[in-house]
């Protein structure tokens, strides 16, 4: 059957979609951000891993240095999560249905998970815990 | 002409390509992304009993603490000292140097020889420090 399309109705649409510098932009931003935090929250590790529930949350409630850091670590860690997780779904998932689900998921995890931390994070600081 | 959805174009596929340094460090950096988004939410779980109480935070310690706890724990501290390296190298790329071969490949040397050196170092302060 012929087509009532013209060649420019049909070739519209089906080049690069003119977006998209600003994920790549973002995931570099972040992952340079990451550099100085993610060797911060190595050496806080191994101080919350050598105490207990009381020295973490006094680790938490002693200074604003350490929550305002470890609520950036994990703000800027979920951003980049998110981020990379969808390059790889880009890459790999073709289908349609799957990929816009995947690419869903992704987003609502990081955005759920990293708000409930942020969150719990706050409540310690400022008090909240017992 | 037709109307059927033309064939788009992909990456070359891997099995073209015979196996060099690079190109193992490369894949490797994408799958040490993959596990450390399971420690990222490790690492929310931490908050979350943090904030829960001494109960649940002492549960937390007792799952993280325990030999398969703390083989995941090792292999995320491998993960992340890879990724941070090997992401350290992919920067270098995004900004256009560091491409002349033996360049690269001095750079993925580098890359697992700090991730190894690096997470000996922080397993043997932990030893030292009390942290196991």
């Amino acid at each position: 059957m012929a087509s009532y399309r013209t060649p420019l109705g049909r070739a519209r649409g089906l080049g690069a979609a003119k977006h998209g510098v600003g994920s790549w932009i973002a995931e570099r931003v972040t992952a340079v951000a990451l550099v100085p935090l993610v060797l911060w929250a190595v050496f806080s590790g191994l101080r919350l891993a050598a105490t207990d529930y009381y020295g973490a949350v006094a680790w938490l409630t002693s200074s604003m240095v350490n929550p305002v850091l470890m609520g950036l670590f994990i703000i800027v860690g979920f951003m980049h999560m998110h981020a990379g997780l969808r390059v790889v779904i880009e890459d790999y998932i073709t289908k349609t249905l799957s990929r816009s689900a995947l690419l869903l998921l992704n987003l609502f995890v990081c955005a759920l998970v990293g708000a409930l931390a942020v969150f719990s994070i706050l409540k310690v600081a400022l008090g909240g815990a017992y | 002409m037709t109307d059927a959805p033309r064939e788009r174009p992909l990456s070359p596929h891997t099995t073209i390509w015979r196996w060099h340094l690079t190109m193992a460090t490369s894949i490797l950096h994408r799958a040490s992304g993959c596990a450390l988004y399971g420690g990222g939410l490790i690492l929310a779980i931490w908050a979350i009993t943090l904030a829960a109480g001494p109960e649940a935070y002492g549960t937390f310690k007792a799952v993280m603490g325990s030999f398969p706890g703390k083989i995941v724990m090792f292999a995320l501290t491998l993960a992340t000292f890879y990724h941070l390296a090997k992401g350290i190298q992919h920067l270098i790329w995004d900004a256009g140097h560091g491409y002349n071969l033996k360049t690269a490949t001095m750079g993925a040397i580098a890359t697992i020889a700090f991730a190894i050196a690096a997470t000996l170092a922080v397993w043997i302060i932990a030893a030292m420090t009390g942290a196991l």
